[in-house]
C-alpha cells in the first residue's frame, strides 16, 4: 500500500518535472503556434514578382512541411507594406508585439527591408530576405538573424555589368530609381565596370516610381554611353524599356542594361520588345525537371495569374523549408537557435545546389546569366530565356570582408 | 519616396556614390542645357502636359458643372486603356475604332455610375461625392489588379504612327506628336463646346439655377448624367491614348490622378481655359524639373499647388464660389 502511494507520488513528481522542465530540454515552439508573417507588395509596382505570390509560395512550403513542426501548427499571415517603409515598420513591430509572429518573410523594396531588418534585429526574430535587392542588407546594415535569401545588388551588378563591359559595352549611363535599392544597384553596378576596364558618364535619379521616362531617356541617349544601365525594378523598368524603343535608343546603337528583370516583367513587355536583354537571375521555371515540377504547381493557384514563379517567389518557398527543417532540427523556434542551425545545415532543393549562410547573412549559391530570347527562339509558352552561363556561387556574391558587416571580424 | 532615410543609404551628398551629379559634360555647361537640348524638354513637357490637360480638364467640366470632385477619373482613365486592350485583343480592333470606342465604353460606365450612384448625393455636402467616386476608383483598380496584375499588358504603337522624325535637337516618335495634336484639338474643341455654344450655355445655366432652366423645359438631369458621361469619356479618350506609351497597368490611374488634382487646383476648380492652360504649363515645367534637379519631378506640382494656394487660393484662373 504505502509503496503504491510512493510510486504514485514518484510518477506525479516526474510528471511535474517535466511540465516545468527549463527550457531545452523539452521541444519549445513560442504561443504553440510557429507563425510566418509574409510582408510583401501586395498592390503596387512589385506585386507580380512578389506579392500574393509570395504568399502563396510560403504556404505552400508550410503544407508541403505537413502543415506541422514540432507537433505544432504553422500559420502564414501577410499583410501589404505598400512599399512604404513607415507602413512597413508598423506592422512589423505590430505582428512581433502583439501577434506572436516568429519569422517575417520576403519583404520586397529595400527601404521598406531596411527599417524590418533594425526591427527583427532588435527583437530577435528571423528574417527571411527573399524580395530586398540592397546588398547593404549583408553589409553595413546586416543582422545576426536576417537572412538574404535569393539574390542582391551586387550579384546583380556584377553578373550582367561585367558581362556587358567583355562585350565591349564599357561606357554607362544610369537611370537610377530614386530609393536605398536604386542607388546601391547603380554603386554595385559602377564598381563592377570600373573593374572590369569600363567608365560611368553619368547617372539621373528618376522618382520611384515613374511612369514617363522619356526625359531621362533622351539624357541617357545624350551621354552617348554605350549602355544604358537601368538601376530600377518592376514597372518602372517596363516602362523604360518599352519608352527606349519609341525613341529609337536601341536602334541608335546604344545598349539597355535590365539590372533586375524577371520572367514577369518579360511576360508583360513580351518578348518582342525584350528580346537580346542580358540579365542575370537566381533561378528560372525551366532549367530542370525540379523547377518545373514547382512551377507547374505554383501556376495551379491563381495567385500566379497563371504565370510562372518569380525567382524571389520560388526563394520564399526554399527559404521557408529551410528555416522550417531547421526549427525540426534544433527543437525550437527561437530565433538565434534556429539561424545556427539554418547556418549548420547545407540548402538543397530545387532552386539552391550546396547553398550556405555566411555570418553576414548572405546565402552563397550559384546564380545565372541569361539572355532573352527572341519571339522566334521560343517554342512554347514562357519559353523566355536562354542560360548563358552559370557564376559560381564565390564569383556571384561580394567577398566577405568588404561588405563593412560588424558580425565579420 | 525613400524613407529609409536614418539607414546607411548611398545617396546622400557626398556619400559613397562616386558618379552622382557627374554628368555628360556636352549636355550640362553652364547653369543649365544648350538650348537644343531645352527644346527638347519643352516637347517633351508638352506631351506630359496634354495629358495633364486632358484628364484635368474632364474633372473640371464635372466639377464645374456637377460640383462633384470626380475620384473615379483615374480609374476611369485606366478603363479607357483596359478597353483600347480587350477591343485588340478580343476583338481584334486595331487602335483607331478603339480611340472612338473606348471612350465611349467608358462614358457608358460613367453613366451608370452617375445614375446608380452619384445622383442620390447631389444634396449632401462635396465630401461624400469625394468618398463614393474614391471608393468606386478602388474597388475598380482592385478588382483589374486582381485579374491582370500590376506589371500590365503590353499595347502597340499603331502601324501608321510608328517610327518618328529627328528634329536636329531630339528624336521625336510620330506618335507623341499625335498625342499633342489630339489632346490640344479635344480641349479646345470642349471649351468652344461649353463656353460659346447654346447647349453650353444650358448647361452652365443649369449649375446656376436647376430649377429655373428645368422651367424652360429642359431636362436638366439628363443633361447632367451626360455631362458627367462626357467628362468621364475625356478620361477614357486620354486612357487609350496612353495605351501604347505606357504599360496598360492597372495602376496606371492611381499615380497620374493625384498630379490632376494639383492641376485642377492650381488652375482653379471648374475653370475650364484654366485647366488646359496649366495643364500643358505644369507638363513644362515638370518636364525641365527633370533635367534640372529630377529627383525633385514628382513633387514639384505640388510646390506649386502650395504656392498658388497661398496667393491665390481659388486657383489662377477660378473665382471664388
Amino acid at each position: 500500500m504505502k509503496a503504491t502511494i510512493l510510486k504514485l507520488l514518484g510518477v506525479a513528481a516526474v510528471g511535474f518535472g517535466l511540465a516545468f522542465a527549463p527550457h531545452g530540454v523539452r521541444a519549445q515552439v513560442s504561443g504553440n503556434v510557429v507563425k510566418l508573417g509574409v510582408l510583401s507588395d501586395l498592390s503596387g509596382t512589385y506585386s507580380d514578382t512578389t506579392g500574393n505570390g509570395s504568399v502563396r509560395a510560403a504556404k505552400m512550403a508550410a503544407a508541403d512541411f505537413g502543415g506541422k513542426v514540432l507537433g505544432k501548427p504553422i500559420e502564414v499571415i501577410s499583410a501589404d507594406h505598400q512599399n512604404q517603409p513607415d507602413v512597413g515598420s508598423g506592422i512589423a513591430r505590430r505582428w512581433i508585439d502583439e501577434e506572436g509572429v516568429d519569422t517575417i518573410v520576403d519583404v520586397p523594396t529595400s527601404s521598406v527591408a531596411l527599417a524590418v531588418q533594425q526591427i527583427t534585429k532588435e527583437k530577435n526574430r528571423v528574417f527571411l530576405m527573399s524580395g530586398p535587392a540592397s546588398s547593404d542588407l549583408t553589409g553595413k546594415a546586416c543582422s545576426p538573424v536576417g537572412i538574404q535569401w535569393t539574390y542582391d545588388t551586387y550579384a546583380l551588378a556584377h553578373g550582367t555589368g561585367g558581362a556587358l563591359v567583355k562585350q565591349g559595352g564599357d561606357s554607362w549611363f544610369f537611370i537610377t530609381a530614386d530609393y536605398a535599392f536604386g542607388h546601391a544597384l547603380e554603386r554595385d553596378t559602377s564598381e563592377a565596370v570600373l573593374a572590369a576596364g569600363g567608365k560611368v558618364l553619368g547617372n539621373v535619379n528618376a522618382p520611384f516610381p515613374s511612369a514617363d521616362f522619356s526625359s531621362f531617356l533622351l539624357q541617357a541617349q545624350a551621354s552617348k554611353a554605350k549602355v544604358i544601365g537601368l538601376a530600377n525594378a518592376g514597372a518602372d523598368t517596363i516602362n523604360s524599356i518599352k519608352q527606349a524603343e519609341e525613341y529609337g535608343i536601341v536602334s541608335g546603337g546604344q545598349r539597355l542594361a535590365g539590372l533586375l528583370v524577371f520572367n514577369t516583367d518579360i511576360h508583360a513587355l513580351g518578348l518582342q520588345a525584350a528580346q537580346g536583354l542580358v540579365i542575370t537571375v537566381a533561378y528560372d521555371w525551366d532549367m530542370n525537371d525540379a523547377t518545373r515540377a514547382f512551377a507547374k504547381r505554383f501556376m495551379a493557384f491563381p495567385e500566379s495569374k497563371g504565370v510562372p514563379p518569380s525567382y524571389i517567389q520560388a526563394g520564399v518557398y526554399t527559404e521557408v523549408t529551410h528555416y522550417l527543417r531547421a526549427i525540426q532540427a534544433a527543437g525550437t523556434d527561437e530565433a538565434t537557435a534556429v539561424v545556427a542551425k539554418m547556418r549548420e545545415m547545407p540548402i538543397n532543393d530545387f532552386m539552391v545546389k550546396n547553398g550556405t549562410i555566411r555570418i553576414d547573412g548572405r546565402v552563397m549559391r550559384e546564380m545565372y546569366l541569361a539572355q532573352v530570347k527572341s519571339p522566334a527562339e521560343s517554342k512554347y509558352p514562357f519559353d523566355y530565356l536562354k542560360i548563358l552561363q552559370t557564376i559560381p556561387r564565390d564569383e556571384a556574391f561580394r567577398p566577405l570582408k568588404d561588405g563593412g558587416c560588424y558580425l565579420v571580424k | 519616396m525613400s524613407g529609409a532615410g536614418r539607414l546607411p543609404c548611398p545617396c546622400g551628398a557626398g556619400g559613397g556614390a562616386p558618379f552622382r551629379g557627374n554628368r555628360p559634360k556636352d549636355m550640362f555647361e553652364l547653369i543649365g542645357i544648350p538650348p537644343q537640348a531645352l527644346f527638347g524638354q519643352l516637347l517633351l513637357g508638352l506631351i506630359n502636359g496634354a495629358f495633364y490637360a486632358l484628364l484635368s480638364l474632364g474633372l473640371s467640366v464635372i466639377f464645374g458643372l456637377l460640383n462633384v470632385i470626380n475620384f473615379t477619373h483615374g480609374a476611369q482613365y485606366m478603363l479607357g486603356a483596359f478597353a483600347a486592350w480587350g477591343l485588340l485583343s478580343y476583338a481584334g480592333l486595331s487602335y483607331w475604332p478603339a480611340l472612338i470606342l473606348a471612350p465611349i465604353a467608358v462614358a457608358i460606365v460613367g453613366l451608370a455610375i452617375e445614375r446608380l450612384f452619384l445622383r442620390r448625393l447631389y444634396g449632401y455636402d462635396h465630401l461624400y461625392g469625394l468618398l463614393l467616386t474614391f471608393g468606386i476608383a478602388t474597388i475598380l483598380e482592385g478588382v483589374f489588379r486582381q485579374r491582370y496584375g500590376s506589371s500590365g499588358l503590353p499595347y502597340p504603337i499603331p502601324g501608321l504612327l510608328s517610327g518618328g522624325h529627328n528634329l536636329g535637337f531630339m528624336f521625336l516618335p510620330n506618335y507623341r506628336a499625335w498625342v499633342v495634336v489630339v489632346s490640344l484639338a479635344v480641349c479646345l474643341a470642349t471649351w468652344f463646346l461649353i463656353e460659346r455654344t447654346r447647349l453650353g450655355s444650358y448647361l452652365r445655366a443649369a449649375t446656376e439655377n436647376a430649377p429655373l432652366v428645368q422651367a424652360f423645359g429642359i431636362n436638366v438631369p439628363r443633361m447632367i448624367t451626360l455631362t458627367y458621361a462626357f467628362g468621364v469619356g475625356l478620361a477614357g479618350l486620354a486612357g487609350a491614348m496612353a495605351a501604347p506609351i505606357y504599360q496598360v497597368s492597372p495602376l496606371m490611374g492611381s499615380n497620374l490622378i493625384i498630379v490632376v488634382f494639383a492641376v485642377v487646383v492650381i488652375g482653379g476648380m471648374g475653370s475650364i481655359m484654366g485647366s488646359i492652360l496649366t495643364g500643358f504649363g505644369l507638363g513644362i515645367i515638370e518636364g525641365f524639373t527633370k533635367v534640372f534637379y529630377p529627383e525633385a519631378s514628382n513633387t514639384v506640382v505640388f510646390v506649386i499647388m502650395a504656392i498658388v494656394l497661398l496667393i491665390k487660393p481659388a486657383g489662377l484662373f477660378g473665382q471664388t464660389r
